[in-house]
């Protein structure tokens, strides 16, 4: 279980996160939403050891994160960075490979979670393919089936911290991806994701934290979050509230 | 598909390329020696049991010139290449070379200080001479890297992006000292320091190759152990550190290896350009990136390399001798800017 007790981050004397109080839940999605700059990104690499507090601690199960060696950390908490920056000629099941890289599994077992984890990400048809040939919107579902091969099956205890994993994703694939994201939450594992969609955010996610300025503003259920008083403090955005016609999850309309 | 040859493949054929630069060299140079006795005379010298009639000669050339000189072509092939995957990993970036830490300059400077000063001090005994100028390139070699490395350390991590910009200062700092000594050098000095700068394996003595020999198989041991962590660094620094890989120790292994490996290899041979950047490059054509195949693949092409580049150097203007740095700075020039054209297209 990852937990964060009373996060403060700073850049130079700049104090970009501040009182952050979470934890991530066994089988929850939590969404975290907010304006550029509002520190969503900060939080990731604060929760993942990344950037280091300047007040409060990180907690992975019963130790500080600080406190874990390399392999069982990655073991039990995967990153997927907002861009990745691969500029070598790898083969699609290379890179997804290299999420097995602190696990001792062996190679055929490592194989067949290669093929299951491009499956969930819907690239499995980009087997074979040079990754530099790939669109970025493919690139970035390759890159989600290597955090899922890194904790394949999933289950829990396990932590996965996804940066905007839909930015360049097409609708469809917006939604099988987060789709697959909330199966793999099915079986145990906990899933931290930023979104900028605020009805992607109401569908798929269990919790929201709003993020403004670095601080906390609201940590609760969708439906408690997505109302048009917070989001117009924390976006300046008049909206309206309506319910799901089919699905009756909120259903969030700008004015 | 990326990669075009299979790893098997690719090991037999560059194995069996290596053994024919080997074979090569030993056999050809201003006394050719017919092939078939070459190779007796070769197993001989292993040890095995050959007949030996009619072959004092083609034993005595090879023990005492040829085979040295093969051995230190190999070494220094192969770990020049080694090294050049290192930084190119290191940097993640296809178009580094061993140099960019700081590591030739700093031998370089090294050397020309160990000619010139030795040469102002009324010469260092005749036995020392050699001792003393590689143990200075050495020294310089390690010397500027670590002060690269400790430039690029801020807050406890290494910035790879200020390493590389110190490293070019640093090299350009230690080309005026060298041209400083170059300044001040008399013609008899001159002539040494020219000549070093260009590289060559000849001169070769068991000697100086022991030395290189055993860095080259200690970085040759070492960095394939890395090889999965350096396919992962290439992922990014971070992103390498969210697999659990300890990004900063890797850091130093690299850059400690490529300074140990291009020092010695410097401090044996001279300086020698283009092969630490141009043979990982043609392995990574030929095989694709995976480090597990590139490194070693790596070593026997960089020592087939460099050993043909030394027969080049030895027979184009027989029985004068080239300087080999020509030799691969003339082939791998080109071949670079091919590559920088070929990726724009």
């Amino acid at each position: 279980m990852l937990r964060a007790l009373n996060l403060h981050i700073r850049r130079g004397h700049e104090t970009v996160l501040a009182e952050i109080d979470l934890q991530l839940n066994p089988g929850e999605v939590l969404g975290v939403l907010g304006p550029n700059g509002a520190g969503k990104s900060t939080l990731l690499a604060g929760l993942c050891g990344e950037m280091r507090p300047a007040l409060g601690e990180v907690w992975l199960d019963d130790r500080p994160l600080t406190q874990w060696n390399g392999s069982e950390r990655a073991r039990r908490l995967a990153v997927l960075p907002q861009v990745s920056t691969l500029d070598f000629a790898f083969r699609v099941e290379e890179v997804v490979g290299m999420g097995r890289l602190p696990h001792q599994s062996g190679r055929i077992r490592d194989g067949q979670i290669v093929e299951l984890a491009l499956q969930a990400a819907d690239a499995a048809h980009l087997q074979g393919r040079n990754y530099l040939s790939l669109s970025g919107g493919e690139r970035q579902r390759v890159h989600l089936a290597r955090v899922l091969a890194q904790l394949w099956p999933g289950e829990a205890g396990q932590n996965l911290l996804l940066d905007e994993p839909t930015s360049m994703l097409d609708p469809l694939h917006q939604h099988t991806i987060l789709q697959a994201v909330r199966e793999f939450a099915g079986r145990g594992a906990a899933v931290l994701v930023i979104l900028h969609d605020l009805n992607l955010a109401a569908r798929y996610c269990d919790r929201l934290l709003l993020l403004a300025a670095g601080r906390p503003v609201a940590l609760d259920t969708p439906r408690q979050v997505l109302r048009p008083e917070p989001l117009k403090a924390v976006f300046g955005l008049d909206v309206l509230v309506q319910s799901h016609p089919e699905r009756d999850h909120p259903l969030i309309i700008a004015r | 598909m990326t990669a075009l040859v299979r790893p098997r493949t690719l090991f037999i054929g560059l194995g069996l390329l290596c053994l024919l630069a080997s074979w090569l060299s030993l056999a050809l140079g201003p006394v050719s020696l017919p092939l078939f006795d070459t190779l007796r005379a070769a197993l001989r010298l292993l040890g095995l049991p050959v007949a030996g009639d009619g072959l004092e000669q083609a034993e005595l050339i090879l023990g005492q010139i040829r085979l040295p000189r093969t051995l230190l072509g190999l070494a220094v092939g192969g770990v020049l290449a080694l090294s050049g995957v290192a930084m190119q990993g290191l940097f993640r970036n296809p178009l580094a070379d061993p140099g960019l830490v700081g590591v030739s300059s700093g031998a370089a400077l090294g050397a020309a200080f160990a000619i010139v000063a030795g040469s102002a001090l009324g010469g260092v005994p005749e036995a020392l001479g050699p001792y003393v100028l590689s143990l200075c390139a050495f020294l310089g070699g390690l010397g500027v890297t670590a002060l690269v490395y400790r430039l690029g350390r801020h807050n406890g991590r290494t910035h790879v992006a200020t390493m590389l910009l110190a490293g070019i200062a640093l090299t350009a700092l230690s080309g005026s000292a060298v041209g400083l000594f170059t300044y001040l050098a008399d013609d008899a000095t001159l002539r040494t320091l020219t000549f070093w700068n260009l590289g060559s394996l000849n001169g070769a003595s068991y000697a100086r190759l022991w030395p290189l020999l055993l860095v080259s198989a200690g970085v040759a041991v070492w960095l394939p152990r890395r090889a999965r962590e350096l396919n992962a660094l290439l992922l990014g620094e971070s992103e390498a550190a969210h697999l659990g890989i300890d990004v900063e120790r890797l850091k130093r292994e690299l850059v400690f290896c490529t300074a140990l490996g291009v020092g010695a290899a410097v401090a044996a041979a001279g300086m020698i350009g283009f092969v630490g950047l141009v043979v990982p490059h043609l392995v990574r054509l030929m095989a694709g990136p995976d480090h597990r195949v590139l490194l070693p693949a790596s070593v026997l092409a960089g020592a087939s390399l460099l050993l043909f580049a030394d027969l080049v150097a030895r027979l184009a203007l027989a029985p004068a001798e080239l300087p080999i740095g020509i030799v691969t700075a003339f082939i791998g020039a080109p071949f670079f800017l091919y590559l920088l054209l070929r990726g724009r297209a």
